[in-house]
């Protein structure tokens, strides 16, 4: 029989790793080199050439594609036009112009359509509100965004509740007819309906309002809510009032795009928690609301509320094109958001469950505080996933007459003083990038937040 | 140290408890009293339905028939009454069940902060004197993830205690350890018998049993088959199937 007794008696040596693996050098040998320098034998060696002959391949057209846009762009662009001259300066001497060669991107045309793009037909004179309004955003977002910054969860409160409030006076202008009677008759409903949620909620009004009464509670909030902003909305505070058919451009794509968000996320974990209730009514209200919604597509959605919705209202009823566009997208979102929240909601073990029973929490407070945090944390791809997708669905409410970004860029084509042949393509790239750029940052943000709410852990 | 001061007061009664999963009777017909200051150790072949008694006495499982009674409170579908049932019983789980996203002193806090309305200050006064007596008041500001399994029962046991609770439940508190931290858990689990705290531990360490409990369950099939005090339970074992399962558990 072998030897098998052995005793160390000095630790072995701790190494960096090999200096191949490590730097730029040790990359390209893992990950380029080592699919294309074995030589070994004829099939190796042809799929060591094979695989060189592919990245050359792939080199080149990514590189070229890269360069047309680059050469677009910047290297056969016009940047001025100091003359006066708008479509002379972007066509060439044979199509009637002044431009000596090819003419790439026409950014005089787009100087000169900017506003358009980012305001629509809003009042020249009252440009000034919509720039608050934007100013405000990025100031409220840029304080949230920053890890660092005091009272963040504050200001996060300010901008969900204030800023739309303010934002939709100085957009609108406020002062809107509305009803007296009926503001308070929603008020009132509200505040009896929040008290019997909470009443009920200890115990006071006996079994089915300990059950509902966190339902009840938020319907009432909601009734509240809405009484607050009609009150808000039907005061005068000196503004011209600019209708929404004035809006248009960014603006547009960003009232629609923020709303269908801020209000697709709550709605969409009130349908996740009634999806997954005990309690068969507000399982089946949940379903069959994310199942109508998720089942037709957005643009009869937008078609629905555009043309048929009227039809259904008391005669005389005037309802904003913008706002039922509004209500439908965030609708619609809030459906897709359910599901995905649902998904975090089913990763989370039973034990998580179980622990916040055991310690005597009660169902809204475990869920606040022990299984939302968790489950939302787990699908903040799918969550940003939905948010850009919806960013990007805003374009559909041209087809119902409203003139978001790319609406506005496309109705300039018909400007004959611009007509050249690269007007089009200018006013797409820009579209392009200015879709990129903010679909890009929500992608980096949930990026950040994930690595940021990371904390190391299995259960 | 079964001659422990056991009170003659039941905490805990169970009469003819019953319980079905679906057509399947997982706990037929248990009665069970358990006194203030009893340290009961619950054990038996898996899928004998001892977690999921112990499991009713919190209410994470419901029962069918027959009566609980928890200090004179009886579990019924009245949410309130399960309510304060729960703040009274501390449980500890095979697999921990600590919230992962929340660091170990906000484990312990949480529950006394928003169940027992504590003061913040105080919640965390009491939370780091209680992880001090589980030996870890160090890794206070450290997710659960960052700790060994054993430090995160203790931490478990601790996030209990903070609620200072009557009973404390242990369910397989030891099962999902590596051996190396078996003892620590235990040795915690020791010291908080020995003051006195009213315990139902389901496990399969019959040394800690033989150490601590004043009673030893043997449950098979859903059935309460044998019970007696340690001594007797392990030296002496009267039906057949404690003795198979006995013998199959200390073999070796």
């Amino acid at each position: 029989m072998a030897n098998v007794s052995y005793l160390r008696t000095e630790d072995a040596p701790i190494l960096p790793p090999p200096v191949s693996d490590t730097g730029i050098s040790g990359w390209l040998r893992r990950h380029v080199l080592s699919t294309m320098n074995d030589f070994s034998s004829l099939g190796a060696g042809t799929r060591s050439v094979l695989m060189a002959v592919l990245t050359l391949l792939l080199l080149y057209y990514g590189l070229s594609a890269l360069w047309g846009i680059i050469d677009f762009a910047f290297v056969k662009a016009v940047w001025s036009d100091p003359e006066g001259l708008k479509r002379g300066v972007c066509t060439t001497t044979a199509q009637g112009g002044v431009a000596t060669g090819e003419v790439g991107a026409c950014w005089p045309y787009v100087e000169a359509k900017l506003k358009l793009f980012i305001y629509g037909r809003y009042p020249e004179s009252e440009l000034w509100r919509p720039n608050l309004v934007f100013a405000l955003l990025a100031a409220g977002l840029g304080w949230i965004i920053v890890d660092k910054a005091p009272a963040r969860r504050f200001m996060g409160l300010v901008m969900l509740s204030v800023f739309p409030l303010v934002a939709l006076i100085l957009l609108t202008g406020a002062h809107v007819d509305l009803s007296r009677t009926g503001m308070i008759a929603m008020a009132v409903t509200g505040v009896v309906l929040m008290l019997a949620g909470h009443l009920g909620l200890r115990g006071g009004l006996g079994e089915i309002l300990l059950a509902f009464g966190g339902g009840v509670r938020l319907i009432g909030a909601l009734f509240l809510i809405i009484a607050i902003v009609m009150f808000v909305m039907s005061l005068d505070y000196g503004l011209e009032k600019v209708p929404t058919d004035f809006w248009g451009g960014l603006l547009v794509t960003l009232v629609v795009a923020l709303t269908g968000i801020v209000a697709s996320l709550p709605l969409g974990i009130v349908l996740a928690l009634g999806r997954r209730s005990s309690l068969p009514l507000f399982r089946i209200l949940s379903i069959t609301f994310i199942e109508f919604w998720r089942g037709v597509p957005l643009i009869s959605v937008l078609f629905m509320s555009s043309v048929m919705l009227p039809l259904f209202l008391p005669e005389g009823t005037d309802f904003d094109k913008l706002l039922r566009a509004l209500i439908g997208v965030a609708l619609f979102s809030s459906a897709y958001m359910a599901e995905n929240i649902r998904g975090g909601l089913q990763a989370i073990p039973s034990g998580q469950y179980e622990g916040a029973a055991a310690l005597g929490l009660s169902y809204n407070q475990s869920m606040r505080m022990i299984i939302l945090p968790q489950a939302l944390k787990i699908v903040i791809p799918g969550i940003v996933n939905t948010f850009i997708s919806l960013f990007k669905d805003t374009t559909l409410v041209l087809i119902i007459g409203l003139f978001d970004l790319l609406g506005m860029v496309q109705s300039t084509f018909t400007d004959p003083s611009w007509a050249t042949p690269v007007t089009s393509a200018t006013g797409y790239l820009v579209c392009a990038v200015t879709f990129w750029v903010f679909c890009f940052s929500m992608s980096r943000y949930s990026v950040h937040l994930e690595r940021k709410l990371h904390t190391g852990h299995q259960r | 140290m079964s001659e422990m001061n056991v009170s003659d007061e039941a905490i805990i009664r169970i009469r003819n408890m019953q319980k079905w999963y679906g057509q399947f009777h997982v706990l037929r017909d248990i009665n069970l009293e358990v006194f203030k200051g009893e340290r009961i150790v619950v054990c038996g072949p898996s899928g004998s339905g001892k977690s999921t008694m112990i499991r009713c006495i919190n209410r994470l499982e419901e029962h069918q028939q027959g009566m609980i009674e928890v200090d004179g409170i009886e579990l019924t579908d009245d949410l309130k009454n399960i309510d304060t049932i729960r703040r009274e019983i501390g449980m500890v789980f095979q697999h921990f069940n600590l919230f992962p996203h929340l660091t170990v002193l906000e484990n312990c806090t949480l529950a006394p902060i928003w169940v027992r309305k504590m003061a913040k200050k105080d919640a965390e006064e009491i939370a780091m004197n209680y992880l001090s007596r589980v030996k870890i008041p160090n890794q206070a500001g450290k997710y659960p993830g960052q700790l060994s399994g054993g430090q995160q029962q203790r931490v478990a046991i601790a996030r209990a205690l903070c609620m200072s609770p009557k009973v404390m439940l242990f369910d397989e508190p030891t099962s999902a350890l590596d051996p190396e931290m078996i003892k620590e858990v235990l040795d915690v689990m020791i010291e908080l018998a020995q003051e006195g705290m009213t315990m139902i531990c389901v496990t399969h360490e019959m040394g800690f049993a033989r150490e601590v409990a004043n009673r030893v369950i043997f449950m098979d099939a859903g059935q309460i088959i044998e019970e007696n005090d340690p001594e007797s339970f392990f030296n002496n074992p009267q039906s057949e199937r404690t003795q198979l399962f006995l013998s199959q558990i200390l073999g070796h």
